[in-house]
């Protein structure tokens, strides 16, 4: 595997992606989910395919501008989204009068769910708490039975995977919700889980160096585990895209950024978080080299 | 393979069996029965269908003030929501704030959250408006029906002792120009009724246009005192029954066939330890759902996604093992020798990688809430039991199998 040799391959790939999701994500905006802005969501089993435009008009006179969307295996249910802060009271009003223009039944109501404003942005500030939380313990772990170049390796590769999630979410437009941040910390966990298994080979063959040759040493030991990471993941990714394919609606915002996390937590561990290790060495070596000579 | 290790095995192979379809379909021996899982497992809203809501108080007290206000609201809430007679409702504090009320079961979510988050101020009040009493000199409310009125429903009320004195007193008062007493429900008049006599005894009845169920829920309302504070429902959520029961079927569908796919492809690549990985995974995954019923835990739509991401995480361990022991084969060891240092060079790849895995998820745990917190629950739970099974049966089982002639040829290890 010539992999180093490559390094500025894979790095502009990835800042590439993270720079169009960036921009992507400052001129469109984020797809956030009411979770995240306060707002609320209604999932209603309509019996048949109803047109978005005729739903949007019965319902018009409560001036929700609500999102419509279609659900369920044969589209017979809507799901309503707005912005609106709607209590109980008011959510039951809506019902009734989508309820009497299509005859449904009570047991029809599916699914309700609303979150007032504070909620979502005490969400965001927890998941941000609980990545930097999650981050600092796992470098002080990696840097006890590492080195501490391994742990902030390994960090940033994680930082990088969450920022290519994150723009693949921004340019796919992908709404980002409750699931979302669960799913975030999946990464996280999942990411460093990859990382440590390339990282553990090459402090294990760290004996065999020869004239300081890390490239050479990481590329090794890159080929040594690569069996190992396209099984693990084949298999990851089996049970998770069986969930994405099968699940209900809630199951697949959830699979989804699954998904795509073990993909680029995959990706990541080897062309990503290798290379970073190897840059620093390298720097490390030409700079004592200037200084001795 | 001698006879001491093809008992372990084949008693091995038992217990799994036993316990797979224990867990299908429930066991019966003797007096001991076991229930299936799916029958143990206790469910979330998500799964089940039923209503939860988060009410925030509305008070700018803080530090201790705001824990006995929250508290006392607390019981409140559950004082309430026992009189609704509901199974298994819940309510948890969240935050400094926040109640989190989970209804499982209910369907009319409207009603039910009317009823749980009512201030209900009672007040009895003398014709100038002052109060003579409020609920909180209530000692017991119950429905009762008038029967020289045709059986209209009411509501009788019990005094404690210093509420018994008031009421006798502004009876007494009142008596002398037969004046009314007003009783005010959240600032409504329900019923001014005359008083014609003091009464003594510190008993009440509340007459209104109430019907049966009306006056029954009045009461329980009384009954459950005043809440301290103003609530705001700030998020809620309704789950149908049927979503709930589809999500929960879906999932385990999915969960069923990807377990499968696994199984095939461990088989394909790994051959024999492919199929102990398989035995292994098995028993993993009947470790992981007997765990999460013995911790009373409860099983969201997320735990389940958790718990499949888990069973992932633990085919990588056999995946680390298997790959390590192929290596050492091709470096010209014995199968008995390579799967002893196999296992232990890969030891240690797999307790750190899972460690930083778990760290990960305590922290999820730590600071999560809800829905969050039952991924965290079975992820962690998964990691560790994924490292038994996987350091534990795997090697226990591979070990037996190298040990016996015909199973220690390399090409049953895929080498």
């Amino acid at each position: 595997m010539k992999v180093i040799e490559k390094s500025k391959v894979w790095f502009g790939l990835s800042t590439a992606i993270i720079v169009l999701g960036l921009i992507m994500g400052m001129i469109s905006g984020f797809n956030l989910g009411i979770d995240f802005t306060g707002g609320t969501m209604m999932q209603i089993h309509m019996g048949k395919t109803v047109p978005v435009d005729e739903i949007k008009d019965t319902i018009k006179e409560f001036e929700l501008d609500a999102d419509v969307i279609h659900a369920g295996t044969n589209k017979e249910e809507i799901i309503l989204k707005t912005k609106k802060d709607l209590n109980s009271e008011s959510r039951q009003e809506v019902f009734n009068k989508i309820k009497e223009t299509y005859n449904l039944k009570d047991e029809d109501f599916r699914q309700a769910e609303q979150f007032g404003p504070s909620i979502g942005k005490e969400i965001q500030s927890k998941a941000i708490q609980s990545i930097l939380i999650a981050s600092v313990l796992m470098l002080i772990y990696i840097s006890f039975r590492f080195e501490f170049k391994f742990g902030v390796a390994a960090i940033l590769t994680l930082i990088h995977d969450i920022l290519v999630v994150l723009a693949l979410f921004a340019i796919f437009k992908i709404p980002i919700n409750n699931s979302f941040v669960a799913a975030m910390l999946t990464i996280v966990g999942y990411s460093i889980n990859d990382t440590i298994v390339v990282f553990d080979r090459i402090r294990e063959n760290i004996r065999f160096l020869k004239k300081k040759n890390y490239g050479l040493l990481v590329n090794e030991s890159i080929s040594q585990t690569i069996v190992r990471s396209i099984n693990t993941s084949v298999t990851t990714l089996m049970t998770i895209t069986f969930l994405y394919i099968l699940g209900v609606e809630s199951i697949k915002e959830f699979a989804l950024p699954l998904v795509l996390g073990v993909g680029v937590g995959t990706y990541s561990s080897i062309f990503i978080a290798s290379p970073i290790w190897v840059m620093w060495k390298n720097y490390e070596v030409r700079k004592k080299g200037y200084g001795g000579r | 393979m001698n006879l001491k290790n093809a008992v372990i095995l084949i008693l091995l192979i038992c217990l799994t069996v036993t316990g797979a379809v224990a867990g299908f379909k429930g066991l019966e021996v003797g007096n001991v029965k076991i229930k299936p899982i799916k029958d143990m497992m206790q469910l979330g809203l998500d799964l089940k269908g039923g209503v939860y809501v988060v009410l925030e108080a509305e008070t700018d007290a803080t530090g201790n003030d705001l824990d006995k206000i929250m508290n006392q609201t607390k019981e409140v809430l559950e004082r309430r929501i026992d009189a609704m007679g509901l199974t298994q409702p819940n309510v948890n504090r969240e935050g400094d704030k926040r109640i989190r009320v989970e209804l499982p079961g209910v369907s009319d979510s409207n009603e039910a959250i009317k009823a749980i988050g009512k201030t209900a101020q009672l007040q009895f009040v003398d014709k100038e408006g002052k109060v003579i009493l409020t609920g909180n000199d209530v000692k017991n409310a119950e429905l009762m029906f008038q029967t020289d009125k045709g059986n209209l429903p009411v509501v009788s009320l019990e005094f404690k002792s210093e509420g018994t004195e008031k009421f006798r007193e502004a009876t007494k008062e009142a008596a002398i120009n037969k004046d009314p007493i007003i009783i005010v429900l959240d600032n409504a008049v329900i019923s001014a009724p005359r008083v014609n006599s003091e009464i003594p005894n510190g008993k009440a009845i509340i007459e209104g246009d109430f019907t049966r169920e009306e006056a029954a829920n009045l009461a329980a309302l009384i009954r459950g005192g005043a809440l301290p504070v103003e609530l705001k429902e700030v998020q809620s959520s309704v789950i149908g029954p049927t979503l709930g029961l589809d999500s929960l079927n879906q999932s385990v569908k999915a969960a069923l066939f990807g377990i499968i796919g696994v199984f095939i492809f461990m088989l394909i690549v790994y051959r024999l330890p492919g199929l102990i990985a398989n035995l292994a995974l098995v028993i993993y995954i009947l470790v992981v759902l007997w765990s999460l019923i013995g911790f009373n835990a409860v099983l969201t739509l997320p735990g389940i996604a958790g718990l499949i991401l888990s069973i992932g995480m633990a085919v990588d361990a056999n995946v680390i093992i298997f790959e390590r022991i192929k290596e050492e084969i091709r470096n010209g060891k014995s199968i008995r020798a390579a799967i002893s240092s196999g296992f232990s060079r890969a030891f240690k790849t797999i307790l750190d990688s899972n460690i930083t895995t778990l760290i990960a998820g305590v922290v999820l745990y730590q600071f999560g809430s809800g829905p969050i917190k039952g991924f965290a629950v079975t992820l962690m739970l998964g990691i560790v039991a994924s490292m038994i099974t996987a350091l534990g049966v795997t090697r226990l089982v591979l070990n037996i199998a190298a040990n016996s002639k015909g199973l220690n040829n390399p090409k049953f290890y895929g080498a």
